[in-house]
């Protein structure tokens, strides 16, 4: 088994910063997480796209957990989009909806 | 001469019946021939019925020296005593009518064994017709299980019974019950028992309750003397949950890995007082446990020496680990070079027999094992995807079942393994006509086994609350069953999702 692999990937936009994640979300995506959210730093909102992500993990919920805990911190807003129907129902199910605007698309 | 037999005597003729110890007899046994009443002096209430009913003279009928009856005659029309040559001819006839009596009686004594005994066999044979008529003609199929039954009735029939109840939800309901008595009315009791025992089961879901709704319905017609016991469990055949009760019935025996046990649960036979309360327990049979439901008449048979074969060898031959059908056998030739085969059997025999498999490879639509290393769990996702393409299971509910697998893989792999690289996760897909099913073994069977605690996130992302700790929850939430067993040293999980009535419009999340 390949070891998993995050490519997450910051840019700036006009109200703030996109972060477009690239592959599977556990726990090997620790320092991908953390490095994009440090490059997004700044003020504004922030955006997490998941359209090319495929797989989540209980873990890969837990760094995303920590990354909006960090948002908050910095009162920046967070949504997402790009989630496929499952991982929308688990982002309702865990309550991450609750605290990142889920967009459609 | 003959014309002395008083005519009206003879058509009034009552029986006399002579008591074996009356004095008469054995005078008469040694009674050379014809005896005169009048002369004899004996205390014998005999000799006082035969002269009131006017008789005066009687000849022994002596066959093979044995007293058979008396040829007797009353006064003669004269008057006069009779004669030497009377008594003579009287004493022929007697001696050769004497045979011919003696071949009449034997005939109707036999006529009469024959006719008591046609009735007992008779007998016999309606209850064992009523007996046979009401066990089930077939076994339940049980995916995932085994099943076999033997009933072996005594000579005499026994009220020995067993069942299998279809219930609602794909559960099964198991009876194995003995009246005490044999014969028709212990058949007529064992028949009137199973229909109460099925229609409450039907209505009633708590198998304590059911029993004491038989109880009841029984007490008031039982005969004196009588009572039933039984056993009475539910079975959920997909996750092995059996909740039972028992009325004093001998308890079930449980084999699962190393360990034998016996299903407890109190309660008075049934029949005996109306009102009775039955306790209920539960318990799980795990992968590969097998359980025994039997009657007395397998622990209570002797050996010739008179000792009881008793449950210790029954657990004996249970621990061998026997497939169903040829454990049953085992038990009975454990039981015939115990001896008991030498004699008669004394009572029915009743043994069935439930196992739980373990999913094999036959019958598994994949078995495969995993590294215990990290990123392993997207392979048991993939693998199972695959297996369970074409099970009917709609895609959004095929990933759901994916994403516990693969959050329960991680588990078996860090919290069941250590991550330990000689300690591979196995897992295995089937597929019952209800569920599709995953299981995932781990070597972790001596480790708790925790509740799923429901992860607070605001908690979490106040940094109160460990950010970690989504899968068990994750895992309850995405499957329709989750259950967990331990058999030895493996620990299973077992994920299931409903095949029928799950289609995406009910996906609530």
């Amino acid at each position: 088994m390949q070891p998993t692999t995050l490519e997450a990937t910051a840019r700036a936009v006009a109200d703030g910063a996109v972060i477009e994640l690239r592959g599977e979300i556990d726990g090997l995506a620790r320092d991908a997480l953390t490095g994009a959210y440090d490059a997004a730093a700044g003020p504004g909102s922030l955006l997490l796209d998941f359209s090319q992500v495929d797989y989540i993990n209980s873990t890969g919920i837990a760094l995303i957990v920590g990354l909006l805990a960090r948002a908050r911190s910095d009162q920046r807003p967070v949504s997402a989009r790009g989630l496929t129907e499952h991982y929308r129902e688990i982002f309702e199910i865990t309550r991450l909806s609750d605290f990142m605007t889920i967009l459609a698309g | 001469m003959f014309d002395a037999v008083q005519e009206s005597a003879l058509r009034d003729a009552v029986p006399i019946d002579i008591a074996p110890n009356d004095p008469l007899v054995a005078y008469l046994e040694s009674a050379p021939g014809a005896v005169e009443l009048a002369a004899l002096d004996l205390e014998s209430p005999a000799l006082a019925e035969l002269r009131a009913s006017g008789i005066t003279l009687v000849v022994p009928l002596v066959s093979n020296g044995e007293l058979i009856g008396l040829l007797h005659v009353g006064r003669r029309r004269s008057d006069q005593d009779y004669s030497a040559d009377d008594r003579r001819l009287l004493e022929t006839l007697a001696a050769q009518a004497a045979p011919a009596v003696r071949v009449g009686q034997l005939v109707r004594e036999q006529q009469i064994e024959i006719q008591a005994r046609g009735r007992l066999e008779q007998e016999l044979a309606v209850a064992q017709l009523i007996q046979q008529n009401f066990l089930p003609k077939e076994l339940p199929q049980l995916a995932g299980w085994q099943v076999a039954a033997y009933y072996g009735p005594a000579r005499t029939v026994g009220g020995d019974f067993y069942d299998f109840i279809e219930l609602p939800d794909g559960r099964y309901g198991l009876v194995v019950g003995d009246v005490t008595d044999k014969g028709i009315p212990a058949a007529m009791v064992m028949a009137a028992t199973r229909s109460v025992l099925r229609a409450s089961a039907q209505r009633l879901q708590q198998p304590g309750v059911v029993l004491a709704r038989v109880n009841d319905s029984l007490c008031p017609d039982i005969p004196e003397n009588m009572f039933v016991t039984c056993f009475y469990g539910v079975l959920d055949p997909a996750t092995g949950h059996l909740r039972y009760a028992n009325a004093g019935h001998n308890l079930p025996l449980v084999r699962s890995g190393s360990e034998s046990s016996e299903l407890r649960a109190t309660g008075m036979p049934l029949g005996l007082m109306p009102g009775m309360n039955y306790e209920e327990c539960e318990t799980t049979i795990a992968p590969d446990a097998t359980v025994l439901l039997y009657s007395d008449g397998l622990v209570e048979a002797h050996d010739p020496e008179r000792e009881m074969f008793g449950t210790a060898r029954a657990v004996e031959v249970l621990a061998a680990d026997h497939e169903a059908e040829p454990l049953i056998g085992d038990l009975l030739g454990a039981l015939e070079q115990f001896g008991a085969g030498h004699q008669e059997q004394e009572d029915d025999i009743t043994l069935v027999v439930i196992q739980r498999r373990e999913a094999g490879p036959s019958s598994a639509l994949a078995d495969f094992k995993l590294d215990s290393a990290p990123g392993n769990e997207r392979e048991a996702m993939r693998r199972v995807g695959a297996a369970l393409e074409s099970s009917g299971l709609t895609p959004a509910r095929l990933e759901r079942l994916q994403t516990a697998v693969a959050e329960a893989t991680m588990n078996a792999m860090e919290h069941g393994n250590g991550y330990a690289a000689d300690r591979p996760v196995r897992v295995i897909v089937a597929a019952t006509e209800l569920e599709a099913v995953v299981q995932i073994v781990d070597h972790g069977g001596d480790h708790e086994i925790r509740a799923a605690a429901t992860p607070d996130i605001e908690a979490k992302l106040a940094g109160l609350q460990s950010p970690r700790g989504w899968g068990l929850f994750l895992i309850e939430k995405m499957v329709d069953r989750v259950d967990q067993h331990t058999a030895g040293s493996l620990h299973t999980v077992e994920l299931a999702m409903r095949l029928k009535g799950g289609d995406d419009a009910t996906d609530d999340a």
